[in-house]
């Protein structure tokens, strides 16, 4: 029995969530006391990923630190984790951003700070159990219990329109979630039918043999799920309502991290699940993709709030990580993931400024703000750089993601890829249009001059999120290096030869098709 | 004779407590007070404890009752129930003086009848225990005789309840006509040996059966009597019809319907389908239109029928553990979220309007929190048992091939969703509306709340021993 560190680094958020409860804090006399603890206790998750990442062997393409427990033998329900080279950075992002979101609330969040901390963690527990978890019940248990606290933090720490904003957050969520439970559990039953045995245990599933009819329901089940978190166009309209009203901290986890897991789903479980109608409806959901990518970006320009901009950037910007994974190649999967962790630094940064600003203006409208430079020069300074990061300047982070992702979609559908690089450029467009009309001109308005810079909290919130967006464009093959192997082996699996299915329709053989079980070339000759 | 009387031990135990705390009222002192709620405690932790003795013996008592594992499931589901009931009755009975003799002894009684009719294995017993518990939740129903609403409650749950067992009654009747027996292996045994298919007469009387138990589960559209009665009884009273009650009447619609009707299984499954999507969509949309919680929560357990319903339709061992996982995860659930209703209200407020939970978190946050967890666990949300309880009852849907009722049963719950989040909506992100400060909570209801809780984390999170327990009471019986 080795060290659990994956276990370890998915209960740690929520061991110390439930300790925060236990401090008395009546009428926030502690509040700083509590807002330290749960500081500490995110830094300690981030050393704890960072300690996952420090013992992963990035040249195997196996799932690492593998735990395997029991735990509904019935069904054959196991406690199942592991980590490989897609989930490895995922997992660095959830541990890097929450330490982010806690130092941005600082001030932000008065009221109910200890509550506020709590649900932070819990919902830290949860996303690190969803990139952790290789057994498809316990992936659903994260998946839903995470939108719990999700819930909660845009609906008692968001602005105006909260309460709205967060019922349809969940509803919407659950609703699509639902019927991939039902799928799930189709696919455990199957699995019985084929082998006499209950598994929920995605590698066993990944070997399953489906007819093409079941594969493209459940695909279709698995994808309407993750389409609505990515969210793909047109799954898309509780993002703006959920990202403007939640606080700062809920939309820089929201768009940090909550958005990858939809696009994780897909590369995980939806594409490699069901390969044959995974690779047939690529075609659909890269369109709709590339819809996205420029219908996000067109409303994201005519918006007048900062915050709803962001959000609708966001939208054009995961069509780019979704185009990626429907080429099913090398360069879209390795720019997807790529570009999962850009998007959640850039995306994240934003967020972090939008919400500074907001606190000290208490309004998000572009018109309020003008000239900024003259007052805050060093905020201007780390906000363009965001911007830059943002819209795949070369030499930072979002180029080497948005070029991977388009050079993969380019080499599967060159007509798709020209669309979606028009999003490259509206995105320049939105962004350097909404960052001169903040920063640049004359100072109008009277409210802006007392404005303050940036101060040491602020720089310790955004200040990691500027220095990885310089470093992971300088030498993104660090990053990419350990997810290499994983990504080549999911794409062997998604183009292996599968003699079966072929003739799995009974034309010739008029004997019913053995239970079989294929094996993907690299697994036979393992 | 020995092994006659062990098999109805538990029953004995509830009688024989419900007799004892009725004496008791009447020869206690002026003045003073006996905890006759400790009594009813102590009598069902005793039948609990006979349960576990008796578990894997697969006793039978005169014939006609079984103490196989499958009734003894049910009966620590009851007893957990009863004893959740009494912890959060103990200071409401005082506050609202419903008399507490008759309410502690109806409750055992009602319990003893729903023990009944899930070992009975004879029709007619079933008829027996069903009259016993009705009889008591009639009474229960309309136990403050000052409130009018009550007083409705209760004759119209009287009414319709009558109604219902005449149906149950016919049915029996005919079935007698048709087999020549009322003993439940004696009609399975007589419906698989008739070789050119059901007559006219088993038909008749599998429909008139299926009505009655639909009564009793509130199936739609036999539904009508559940809004109004859940409305106007106690709040405590509503919890324990909406949890005890269903567990008896679907224990005996299981038994029933799977061991002595399973011959028939093509014939009544459709109708039963029918029924389950009837009651789920309805349940779930006439749920969400209620500003009323009580009554909210009366669609809700009308929708958690539907549920168990498409576990009954699925009729493989899978969904009957799954059923048996469902009530007991129900059933401690709906019982706290009762529970919590009554233990705000006052005497001159019900506290049953979803606007009177308007920022409950401020003034109780652990209450607020012990009737999120209830609620997200009605709702079927993870880690809760709730869930654990939903995905049982479809995963028995989906291996059978009824997709289509696990599609619209995994739909409608989150359309449920939708109406339990509203009071957590309210409690959690509004102003804080109390005019006066909610009553204090006693101990007693304060163990409540902890037990139902963990219970509901525990059935959540680790759910194994509780469904291999499941499975077991399910293997080899039907």
């Amino acid at each position: 029995m080795t060290f659990p560190l994956l276990s370890l680094t998915v209960f740690a958020p929520l061991l110390g969530a439930l300790l925060l409860l236990a401090i008395p804090n009546k009428d926030g006399e502690r509040n700083g006391l509590v807002r330290v603890i749960a500081l500490g206790i995110s830094l300690v998750v981030f050393a704890l990923t960072v300690a996952v990442w420090a013992a992963f062997d990035g040249t195997s393409a196996d799932f690492q630190m593998v735990e395997r427990v029991p735990w509904i033998p019935a069904f054959g329900i196991d406690y199942h984790l592991g980590i490989d080279g897609i989930s490895l950075w995922l997992v660095v992002l959830a541990g890097f951003l929450t330490p982010l979101a806690l130092l941005s609330s600082w001030h932000g969040v008065e009221k109910k700070v200890k509550e506020f901390s709590f649900f932070l963690l819990a919902l830290e527990a949860g996303m690190i159990g969803v990139f952790l978890s290789l057994d498809l019940f316990l992936f659903y248990i994260f998946w839903d219990a995470m939108l719990i606290p999700m819930y909660f933090l845009i609906g008692i720490w968001g602005y105006d329109q909260r309460v709205y904003a967060a019922v349809k957050f969940i509803l919407y969520t659950m609703a699509g979630s639902v019927l991939m439970l039902i799928a799930i559990i189709g696919l455990a039953v199957i699995h019985a039918q084929a082998t006499g045995q209950y598994s929920f245990n995605l590698l066993q599933l990944y070997q399953l043999t489906l007819d093409p009819r079941t594969q493209l329901w459940f695909f279709l089940a698995f994808a309407l799920a993750f389409a609505i978190k990515v969210p793909l166009f047109p799954f898309h309209t509780w993002l703006p309502d959920a990202h403007v009203q939640a606080p700062t901290a809920g939309s820089v986890i929201l768009a940090g991290v909550l958005l990858k897991m939809g696009t994780y789903g897909l590369i995980r479980f939806a594409f490699p699940l069901f390969p044959d109608a995974a690779l047939q409806a690529a075609p659909y959901i890269g369109t709709l993709a590339v819809i996205g990518i420029v219908y996000g970006a067109l409303v994201a320009m005519v918006q007048p709030d900062m915050k709803k901009l962001v959000a609708y950037s966001s939208v054009s910007h995961m069509g780019v990580i979704v185009l990626g994974i429907c080429a099913a190649n090398v360069q879209g999967m390795q720019g997807a993931i790529y570009q999962m962790l850009n998007h959640g630094i850039s995306t994240g940064g934003l967020f972090l400024i939008v919400g500074m600003l907001s606190d000290r203006r208490h309004t998000r409208q572009i018109a309020e703000f003008g000239g900024l430079k003259h007052v805050m020069p060093k905020m201007v300074a780390a906000f363009l750089l965001i911007t830059l990061s943002s819209i795949g300047m070369p030499g930072l982070n979002g180029f080497i993601g948005e070029f991977l992702s388009l050079m993969g979609g380019y080499r599967w559908r060159p007509d798709l890829a020209a669309v979606a690089a028009t999003g490259v450029i509206l995105s320049a467009v939105y962004m350097l249009w909404m960052f001169q009309r903040v920063n640049y001109g004359p100072l109008t308005n009277p409210k802006n001059k007392g404005l303050h810079d940036l101060e040491p909290r602020e720089w310790a919130a955004l200040g990691p999120t500027l220095v990885l967006a310089i470093v992971m464009g300088v030498v993104p093959n660090f990053f990419l290096a350990p997810m290499a192997p994983s990504v080549d082996r999911l794409v062997q699996r998604l183009h292996a030869q599968r003699p079966a299915l072929a003739e799995a329709v009974p034309v010739t053989t008029p004997k019913p098709v053995p239970a079989s079980v294929s094996l993907t070339p690299e697994q036979a000759a393992r | 004779m020995m092994t006659d009387l062990q098999a109805i031990m538990p029953i004995l135990i509830v009688t024989l407590t419900a007799i004892v705390t009725m004496v008791a009222e009447s020869f206690q002192p002026r003045g003073e007070r006996v905890p006759l709620g400790g009594l009813g405690l102590i009598g069902l932790t005793g039948a609990a404890v006979a349960s576990v003795l008796l578990w894997g013996r697969d006793l039978t008592g005169f014939g006609v009752m079984r103490a196989d594992n499958f009734a003894l499931f049910i009966n620590v589901t009851l007893c957990a129930i009863g004893v959740l009931t009494i912890l959060f009755s103990t200071s409401v009975v005082e506050r609202e003086r419903i008399p507490s003799g008759e309410y502690f002894a109806l409750t055992l009684f009602g319990i003893s009848g729903m023990m009944l009719m899930a070992g009975a294995s004879d029709l007619l017993v079933i008829f027996l225990a069903l009259e016993v518990m009705s009889l008591s939740v009639y009474v229960l129903t309309g136990i403050r005789r000052s409130s009018e609403a009550g007083a409705e409650a209760a004759f119209k749950y009287f009414l319709l309840g009558a109604f219902s067992s005449a149906f149950f009654l016919y049915g029996i009747a005919f079935t007698y006509g048709v087999v020549g027996s009322t003993r439940l292996e004696q009609v399975a045994a007589t419906l698989a040996s008739q070789v050119s298919g059901p007559s006219v007469m088993t038909i008749l009387a599998l429909a008139l059966l299926l009505v009655g138990f639909a009564f009793k589960v509130s199936a739609v559209p036999f539904h009508m009597w559940t809004p109004d009665a859940y409305e106007g009884a106690p709040t405590l009273v509503t919890g324990f019809m909406s949890t005890g009650v269903k567990a008896a009447a679907f224990a005996a619609f299981i038994r029933v319907f799977l061991s002595a009707f399973e011959p028939l299984h093509a014939e009544w499954a459709p109708i039963v389908s029918a029924l389950a999507v009837a009651t789920m969509v309805l349940g779930t949309t006439v749920g969400v239109a209620q500003s009323n919680v009580k009554r909210m929560l009366a669609y809700s357990s009308i929708a958690h029928g539907g549920y168990l319903l498409v576990g009954l339709i699925a009729a493989n061992s899978v969904g009957k553990a799954g059923m048996l996982f469902y009530l007991a995860a129900y059933g401690v659930t709906n019982v706290a979220a009762f529970g919590v209703m009554a233990l705000l209200s006052t005497d001159d407020h019900p506290h049953d309007n979803v606007r009177d939970f308007a920022g409950l978190w401020h003034r109780r946050p652990a209450l607020a929190a012990a009737m999120t967890v209830f609620l997200l666990s009605l709702g079927g949300l993870p880690p809760t048992a709730g869930f654990v309880a939903k995905w049982y009852v479809f995963a028995a849907a989906v291996q059978e091939g009824y997709y289509g009722l696990a599609i619209i049963g995994m739909l409608t719950s989150v359309i449920s969703v939708y109406f339990y989040l509203r009071i957590v909506v309210l409690m959690y992100m509004s102003e804080d509306v109390a005019v006066d400060p909610a009553p204090r909570l006693p101990r007693g209801a304060v163990a409540g709340l902890a037990l139902a809780t963990l219970a509901i984390f525990y059935l959540g999170v680790l759910p194994t021993r509780v469904i291999n327990l499941a499975v077991q009471s399910v293997q080899g019986l039907f």
